[in-house]
């Protein structure tokens, strides 16, 4: 029996080792040849040598389980055929399961202190701190949790594998214990709750302080176009009825707020100013998402919303404390909304107060030449275009 | 019993004599089918080809992940248009991703899941001969059949499928011209779901209306297997939830085709002032988490019903806490139905209704928790039996708890500004939600594939498929959470475009690979599943000697189930390991009076006259041994 077993394995080695050379042969061929501008009908030849190759791996993969399987019960026949038992998989899966857990809690160390290190860096933000304190919290409370019930689960199973000598022991339910355990995760998920409920509004706070910046931000496939208020703090209406190729936000410039108005291609903030994005989306659902920030809202059409907060942390300072003078604050979208979806982006930059009024002092109106010769033909072929159009649909 | 029970206990018996007459045809007996066995395996082989073609679809899209640079000839030569150059098509991506979600959560863990074993155990473990309604159970099938058809038609249409991900939110589902997959797909998907939603509603009445009036003598509601119980509420979480989903969908297909505006206002799109007026695309999303959040609960709760009785079984113990495990699957009922605000903290809903939210999704997390620890304490000093469907099920509670933790995260509206539409999100869901139920029905494959199919599957190729497909799907969704803190979007096509993501590059790779591998690993299940139909060994009648009734009717498949009486119950079903019982499993079927030596006083709870007979018999027990 021995022998047979042997003879099998042997036989299956070579077969992965001849396997092996021609596969990687085959794949090495390929490398050169699937160049894009090779002849057509080599390229086609190699692919379809290519996928035969991974289909012959994987039926290779096949046979060895096959072979396995068949040595397996051989193994076992012979056991049983010496008068032994046969192979106890109990006591094999139990073994199995405290290696699962031995294994899997060094693979989550590992996550966690390679992964874990990959992750946004503090929060940039001064209401993010309090959401990162929120985050640390839960995950301290969770992750004790996490490894105590994995723990428990991989322990039992082995400790308690079947074994015919052994009964399993009756004990249908316990009042006290079953009311400890609904009663204390009540109780952690009530401070949770409670704690993050106030987090939440302080958060969302809706109050008006008298000295934040108000910035619009529009959404639209595949672009965001950023407003500022100009030197009247104030920004203009707007009506997508007003859309033009020229005045894409549809701003209506019979309002007076709107005449500073000024257009810009990267949102710039001064740091630990009030920020208030207005957001707007024109065609489909978007989403302001500006992670290191800790501040997400989705761009809905018809329904205008805002997010409120303090950048903490400039620009420089934060390449400084990564070590990364490439880092870039980013605003993208995060809420699926078409095929370019993937790429819609910004760059956030966080300033001084001095470079900020430099910079906002440079950035062109929004009410162009070309918007402005527009409005002139406008009113004079059709006074009232858009009070019709109103009137119309109101009907 | 009620009046109805009776009448239809007629109606079985007649439909039984009817079946001796006249023999069935191969039409009657595997297509349209009536008899609630086989409409299971109906339901369950449509669910595992559609499982097969969604992970493939998933292979597709991770390899567009790992590789966003290179050009594989081979996916051109398989997809055509959709894969100019042997480069996945950003809109098709998307229509991939959406087409992959729907099928799994609705076609597979939905209807594939409850389909089959609502329709295999509800009729066998309450003792019944078939459904309620026969009839309505074979057009639920046949709608569902429908719908796959629909939705997998969308492939061969010029625009490709539906692409709006499977929320389908508006507008982007509702202009046509505002994606390829908002076009001829997507209203394909609109009325493959209404097909789907049609069978899912008659399935789920059935599955009330015969637990609730065909339970056999003695079944009260206290002794039925919490995979009955699960099945039920699911069905009663379904048949409420679902109509607003058909609400929702209708709405869209006037949006779409008729020119309403109930989602839609204030929109230009590609430079086209649109002329709808006064809509709400949040109002889409009300109606469609009203559903969506319970759809997570119908597709979990049977996974858990049915992963809490293999584990009773397979650790030869009661089930620990089984009324803190029904109250805790209704308390879930009912509290699904009040969270689903959860999915919209950050669409522009008013904050202080987003905290209301908070507070219930947090509340909800405790049934869930006492539901993990009774498992615990159901191995707890159990006598393990390792068989595939039991590590299975206990592959469900591992996955729960890793899932359901980071639910915790989620759950808080201020934590989930930050991870709301991140990988966070897809590793939660994924494990929670995905590989806990596709457990759960593995579990129940395994399991009751001898009842199903009168053989047995082969246990080593199980462990084969657990261990890979386990691990795998670790090492997949794992490292997901910490892309999702780091900011990375669900959705996104490609990374490229962000030089702060390129260092993720290397992790999609390695999780394209675990992906693969899974995917590889599913050919072990497929081979054992399909050979075993025909040649495995042929079973016992009670092989894995477990209590419930279905264990009692015969191998061979008779229609109505049972040759002669249904039988009659008289324990509750998870008597495992009884003290002062030889056997260590006593069937619901077996009478106390013939257990007295293990019977205990609690089981005689609203049973005064047997309570007398007990402690007389204990008396007379307690005398004899002092006169010894
Ligand atoms: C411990 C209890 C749970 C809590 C507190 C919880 C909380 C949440 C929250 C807040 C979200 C929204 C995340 C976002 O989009 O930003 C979410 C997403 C999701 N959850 Fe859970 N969850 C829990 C358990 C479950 C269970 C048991 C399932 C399924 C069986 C599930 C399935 C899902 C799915 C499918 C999504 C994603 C939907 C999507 O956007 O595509 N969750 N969960
Ligand atoms: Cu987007
Ligand atoms: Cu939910």
């Amino acid at each position: 029996m021995g022998f047979k077993k042997l003879i099998n394995s042997k036989k299956a080695l070579s077969l992965v080792a001849a396997f092996m050379l021609i596969g990687t042969n085959v794949l090495m061929a390929q490398g050169t040849g699937a160049d894009p501008k090779a002849a057509d009908s080599t390229s086609k030849a190699d692919m379809w040598l290519g996928v035969g190759y991974y289909v012959l791996l994987v039926l290779l993969a096949c046979v060895i389980v096959a072979v396995v399987g068949k040595i397996l019960r051989v193994y076992d026949l012979s056991l049983r055929m010496q008068g032994k038992k046969g192979m106890n998989w109990n006591n094999i899966i139990g073994v199995i399961c405290l290696i699962f857990l031995v294994v899997s809690m060094y693979g989550v160390y590992w996550s966690f202190t390679v992964q874990g290190n990959m992750i946004l860096p503090e929060s940039a933000s001064a209401h993010g701190g309090k959401i990162d304190f929120m985050f640390w919290t839960t995950t301290v409370i969770t992750m004790f949790v996490f490894f105590i019930t994995q723990i428990l689960l991989w322990v039992f199973l082995f400790k308690y594998r079947g074994s015919d000598k052994r009964k399993g022991y009756y004990y249908p339910h316990n009042n006290t214990i079953e009311k400890v355990w609904t009663i204390i995760p009540a109780i952690v998920l009530t401070i949770l709750v409670v704690f993050g409920f106030f987090t939440w509004r302080t958060v969302t706070n809706t109050d008006n302080l008298k000295n934040d910046i108000n910035i619009d931000i529009t959404g639209h496939q595949f672009a965001w176009e950023i407003r500022y208020p100009g030197k009247d703090g104030k920004l203009g209406e707007v009506n997508y009825q007003l859309y033009t190729p020229n005045n894409i936000l549809g701003v209506n410039f019979k309002d007076r707020n709107s005449f500073d108005d000024q257009k810009a291609d990267t949102l710039v903030l001064p740091v630990n100013r009030e920020i208030r994005i207005n957001i707007h989306a024109q065609d489909v659902i978007h989403s302001v998402y500006m992670p290191h920030f800790r501040v997400q809202m989705n761009a809905v059409p018809g329904l205008p919303t805002f997010f409120k907060f303090t950048p903490t942390i400039t620009t420089a300072d934060m390449r400084n404390r990564l070590d990364n003078p490439q880092f870039e604050y980013l605003l993208y979208c995060n809420k699926i909304c078409g095929g370019g979806h993937y790429n819609m982006q910004k760059v956030v930059r966080v300033v001084s107060e001095a470079e900020y009024e430099n910079w906002i002092a440079r950035q062109k109106p929004y009410l162009t030449d070309q918007i402005k010769k527009e409005l002139h033909l406008a009113d004079a072929s059709q006074p009232n275009k858009v009070a019709e159009n109103r009137i119309a649909l109101n009907n | 019993m009620s009046t109805l029970a009776v009448h239809d206990h007629g109606v079985a018996g007649h439909d039984h004599d009817h079946e001796h007459h006249h023999h069935d045809t191969f039409i009657t007996k595997y297509v349209f089918s009536q008899d609630h066995k086989m409409i299971a395996k109906q339901f369950l082989i449509t669910g595992i080809t559609m499982a097969v073609i969604a992970m493939l679809l998933s292979i597709l899209f991770r390899i567009q992940l790992a590789y966003p640079d290179k050009n594989f000839p081979l996916l051109e030569t398989l997809l055509g248009r959709f894969a100019p150059n042997g480069r996945l098509d950003p809109q098709f991506y998307l229509s991939l991703v959406t087409i992959h979600g729907t099928i799994m959560v609705f076609f597979v863990l939905t209807a594939g899941l409850s389909g089959t074993f609502s329709n295999l155990l509800i009729p066998l473990q309450v003792g019944a001969r078939d459904m309620a309604s026969p009839f309505i159970n074979m057009l639920s099938y046949w709608f569902f059949f429908t719908a796959s058809v629909i939705m997998l038609s969308s492939f061969f249409i010029q625009k490709g499928p539906a692409g709006g991900g499977w929320t389908i939110y508006p507008p982007l589902s509702a202009l046509p011209k505002a994606m390829n997959g908002s076009e001829l797909g997507m209203t394909l998907w609109l009325i493959s779901m209404v097909c789907f939603i049609a069978s899912s509603l008659m399935g789920g009445i059935n599955y009330v209306s015969t637990v609730l009036n065909m339970r056999t003598k003695g079944m009260d509601l206290w002794k039925m297997p919490l995979t009955v119980w699960a099945f039920f509420l699911t069905a009663i979480l379904g048949v409420l939830s679902f109509p607003v989903l058909v609400a929702g969908v209708v709405l869209l297909i006037f949006d779409r085709s008729f020119g309403t505006s109930f989602y839609l206002s204030d929109i230009v799109l590609n430079g086209k002032i649109m002329p709808y007026e006064g809509g709400s695309p949040i109002l889409f999303q009300h109606l469609f988490w009203f559903l969506g959040h319970p759809e997570v609960y119908i597709v979990i709760m049977p996974a858990m019903g049915i992963s809490s009785e293999v584990i009773a079984v397979n650790s030869r113990k009661p089930i620990f806490g089984y009324h803190a495990m029904v109250y805790s699957l209704i308390g879930i009922t009912t509290l699904s139905f009040i969270v689903w605000g959860h999915h919209m903290f950050v669409t522009g809903m008013n904050p202080f209704l987003g905290g209301v939210f908070m507070i219930t999704t947090l509340i909800i997390a405790v049934p869930s928790a006492v539901k993990t620890f009774n498992w615990l304490a159901t191995l707890w000093r159990g006598n393990i039996r390792f068989t595939p469907a039991m590590l299975f099920a206990i592959g469900l509670v591992s996955f729960f708890i890793s899932g359901g933790i980071t639910g915790i995260f989620l759950g808080n509206a201020a934590l989930d500004i930050n991870l709301h539409d991140t990988y966070f999100v897809v590793a939660h869901f994924h494990l929670v939600m995905g590989s806990a139920a596709i457990f759960g029905m593995l579990a129940g494959v395994y399991h009751w594939f001898p009842k199903m199919f009168g053989r047995l599957m082969d246990e080593k190729l199980g462990y084969l498929h657990f261990w890979l497909t386990f691990i795998c799907a670790y090492l997949v969704f794992f490292p997901m959470h910490f892309m999702g803190l780091d900011g990375v979007p669900r959705r996104y096509y490609a990374m490229t475009e962000f030089p702060a993501f390129n260092r993720w590059l290397s992790v999609n790779t390695f999780i394209t690979w675990a992906a693969i591998t899974a995917a590889l690993a599913q050919i072990a299940f497929l081979y054992n599943f399909i050979h075993s139909i025909f040649f495995g060994k042929k079973t016992t009648q009670n092989p894995w000697n477990a209590n419930t009734l279905e264990w009692t009717a015969p191998v061979e498949h008779i229609h109505g189930n049972w040759p002669g009486e249904i039988p009659t119950v008289y324990r509750w079903p998870y008597d495992y390991s009884k003290p002062g019982h030889d056997a260590d499993f006593i069937m619901q079927t077996t009478p106390l009076s013939e257990t007295m030596s293990s019977n205990l006083p609690h089981d005689f709870e609203d049973n005064p006259a047997g309570l007398q007979q007990y402690n007389e018999w204990a008396k007379t027990q307690r005398s004899s041994e002092e006169v010894k």
